[in-house]
């Protein structure tokens, strides 16, 4: 049997253990590495998560189904619009409606908005992780762009709750579509920029070329979605594999490349951003018109089981809901990205270096309240 | 033209009338010593607040613009605040070589400004042997780094130090070489002697490819050596949360800061000296009228000029490139500065030999 982490006997063998978090900048949250190193290079680690749980599973059960919605938020705080969009489509799938093709329109924009917001605050941290303070402004200036469009039509900017079973809150600010046009131009001149800062950079490239390989088999394995999956060849993009509300209408192409390594789960990212402006440019001229929110008695999902998974920011996001007939679900469960995305770590640090653990983590891109909800 | 040997010579001369032997030599000192330390606060005050406003510039923001006019007082307000703060004592840190480290540290720089010229005649002391010098003090840095990380008793503070031991003592390699090449083409060791050596054109112009290989070899040394980003491993805040200075506060903590600015002030001093001709002015071929002109903005303006040019330098590539991780950075030194220093050495050397420097 493999000699699992917990086995190793630290006081016994005096290992020089250095506790990364819960407080600390790399963690960019609430984490805890207990890392063992070698001089400079990490033998082992183990995440330790659970500084942020906040019970979002078990409220869930005494919340009825748009009450629940708001605590969706906040798990994955950077892909708001996507988790609720996950919950509104579990429940409307499971009462058998269908939402009216403007509501499917509009709720693919925000997610693709939301998806290019994420990126572009993990980019800035990553740039931020392997020490080039730079990125970290020029990502957060393009990412203002999108809360303001946000903020235009939802009121809010980071925890919208916009999108509820049975449509959206509301309807679309009339300069939505001018201000996304805006947008799309002004980023395609800016994207670039990230290339010329960070992607060309030689010791950006070193930093991260060849470092942390994951392989396609550990990436199933573990169970690792999103852009660090596809960086290993893991065709793994729900929006391609089981499309939901406006992604059967769109042509893009999901992202895949093969080296497994930092450097291609970055590429990944930044590839996908350009994906998702050519989205964002297929819908924005052809809203149809329509209902925003169906008229419903009753949100009440009937007897049964009901599990629906989209693609976020950060990988696959499963919801899946046991009811009762009742108001509320009797049990609920989400299967988030990033706790399945954390585990793999250790597996891709071990034997490198503390600086390239940092670059690791950052390239999966963790949002430490999404993993422990 | 404007020469500072003659005040100089007055006061000497005034305080050796007026005063014993004793006297007078301890008054000077005295005074060196309150000059040098005003002129280290305000130029180490100042190149923060610099770096601030250029970072901002790099990053689309503003940087400190609300404490007196274009926020010139901003650091000066922060140094007020680093001076009331509480100084953290740590249990179990070894307290005598906690408290002594950043001491270590901030002398180092300051004996290091002593030998630097800043005009004709401006300078604590002109050694004979002034680059020597200044490599030896500024290599005493690193012991107060050392003490610091180890004293904290702090599994962060232990590796940054560690990383900084590494890190200073292979770079010191290359800016000793790199300066040699100028001593070899100057054939001295004297600040005085080597700018004026460079009456007839800067080194960095007159010394062929050779000459600009050092500059730029001793600029990616001397920022290591300064352990300023992107070789600011020691303090890598990314991994290390602030490496050797994690449980530095306060005032101590400020120590170390203004030493990092000033060790970069010397860094960027030592090759202006050295490469851009010191407080010599700019000179074109046969423009006479260029020449006088240049000749009438005064010594200090050209020190400080070239100087500011070469911390613009220094910040630039801090701000815009990702730190670099040890391994590699120990390879950059070893596999390729040293190699490539001890051929150009090599090739000065000849040129030297053969007399085929302008």
């Amino acid at each position: 049997m493999e000699e699992t982490l917990m086995d190793i006997d630290l006081k016994e063998k005096e290992e020089y253990i250095i506790n990364m978090g819960p407080q600390h900048p790399s963690t960019h949250g609430v984490l805890r590495f207990e890392t063992c190193l070698q001089g400079e290079t990490v033998k082992y680690l183990i995440p330790h998560c659970g500084y942020i749980h906040r019970g979002i599973e078990k409220m869930c059960e005494k919340l009825t189904y748009p009450q629940l919605l708001h605590l969706t938020d906040r798990m994955d705080y950077l892909s708001a619009h996507i988790n609720n969009e996950a919950v509104s489509l579990c429940v409307e799938n499971a009462m058998g409606i269908e939402v009216s093709d403007r509501v499917k329109y509009i709720r693919t924009m925000f997610a693709e908005l939301t998806r290019i917001a994420s990126h572009q605050l993990w980019w800035a941290a990553f740039g931020m992780d392997l020490g080039a303070l730079t990125t970290f402004f020029y990502g957060l200036r393009d990412r203002e762009k999108i809360l303001d469009i946000f903020e235009e039509t939802t009121g809010t900017r980071l925890i919208q709750s916009f999108i509820t079973p049975g449509g959206l809150m509301g309807d679309i600010h009339p300069n939505f579509q001018k201000r996304v046009k805006e947008f799309i131009k002004y980023f395609r001149k800016k994207l670039p920029e990230y290339d010329q800062l960070l992607t060309g950079n030689i010791i950006f490239r070193e930093r991260t070329k060849g470092i942390g390989v994951m392989s396609k088999e550990l990436a199933i394995d573990y169970g690792v979605t999103g852009p660090s999956g596809r960086g290993s060849g893991f065709h793994c993009d729900i929006r391609k594999i089981a499309p939901y509300s406006a992604y059967p209408l769109v042509k893009f192409n999901e992202i895949t490349l093969t080296d497994g390594d930092t450097y291609a789960r970055y590429l990944v990212r930044i590839k996908e951003m350009w994906e998702s402006l050519t989205i964002l440019e297929q819908l924005v001229d052809n809203i149809p018109q329509g209902q925003t929110m169906l008229e419903l008695k009753a949100i009440k999902a009937p007897k049964g089981e009901y599990y629906q998974r989209v693609e976020t920011a950060r990988g696959e996001l499963g919801v899946y809901i046991v009811s009762d007939g009742g108001p509320s679900p009797a049990r609920m469960k989400f299967r988030t990205p990033n706790f399945s995305n954390l585990f793999v770590i250790n597996k891709l640090a071990a034997g490198h270096k503390i600086a390239d653990l940092v670059a690791i983590s950052g390239s999966l891109d963790l949002v430490i309240p999404d993993i422990d909800r | 033209m404007y020469d500072f040997t003659p005040l100089i010579d007055n006061i000497t001369g005034f305080l050796n009338e007026t005063f014993s032997p004793f006297w007078a030599g301890l008054i000077s000192m005295v005074l060196l010593g309150v000059v040098l330390l005003t002129v280290y606060a305000i130029l180490g005050l100042y190149l923060v607040f610099a770096e601030r406003k250029i970072c901002a510039r790099m990053q689309n923001r503003l940087g400190p613009n609300r404490v007196g006019p274009l926020g010139l007082f901003q650091t000066i307000a922060d140094l007020i605040k680093l001076l009331l703060k509480e100084l953290i004592f740590i249990k179990n840190a070894d307290n005598f070589l906690f408290n002594i480290a950043p001491f270590i540290v901030i002398i180092a720089s300051i004996m290091a400004i002593g030998a630097i010229p800043f005009a004709k005649g401006l300078q604590a002391i002109d050694l004979n042997i002034g680059v020597l010098y200044i490599l030896a003090i500024s290599s005493m840095g690193v012991i107060g780094i050392l003490i610091a990380g180890w004293a904290s008793n702090s599994k962060y503070s232990v590796i940054g130090a560690m990383r900084s031991g590494a890190q200073v003592i292979s770079y010191e390699l290359s800016v000793g070489l790199a300066l040699l090449c100028i001593i070899v083409y100057s054939g001295s060791m004297q600040f005085s002697e080597i700018i004026a050596s460079q009456e007839d054109g800067w080194w960095i112009f007159k010394g062929h490819i050779p000459a600009l290989i050092a500059f730029v070899i001793y600029l990616i040394a001397g920022t290591a050596e300064t352990n300023r980003g992107p070789f600011d491993l020691a303090e890598a805040e990314s991994e290390l949360t602030a490496g050797f200075h994690t449980e530095y506060s306060g005032i101590k903590f400020a120590f170390f800061f203004l030493a990092e600015y000033m060790n970069m002030f010397v860094i960027a001093a030592i090759a202006t000296t050295l490469f851009l001709g010191g407080w010599l002015p700019f000179h074109l071929f046969q423009w006479q009228g260029f020449n006088h002109v240049m000749d009438f903005i005064p010594p200090v303006f050209w020190f400080f000029g070239k100087t500011a040019f070469v911390i613009y330098l220094m910040m630039w590539f801090k701000w815009t490139f990702p730190r670099l991780r040890i391994d590699q950075l120990l390879a950059l030194e070893w596999k390729y500065l040293l190699p490539i220093n001890l051929l150009n050495l090599i090739l000065i050397s000849f040129l030297t030999l053969m007399q085929w420097h302008f």
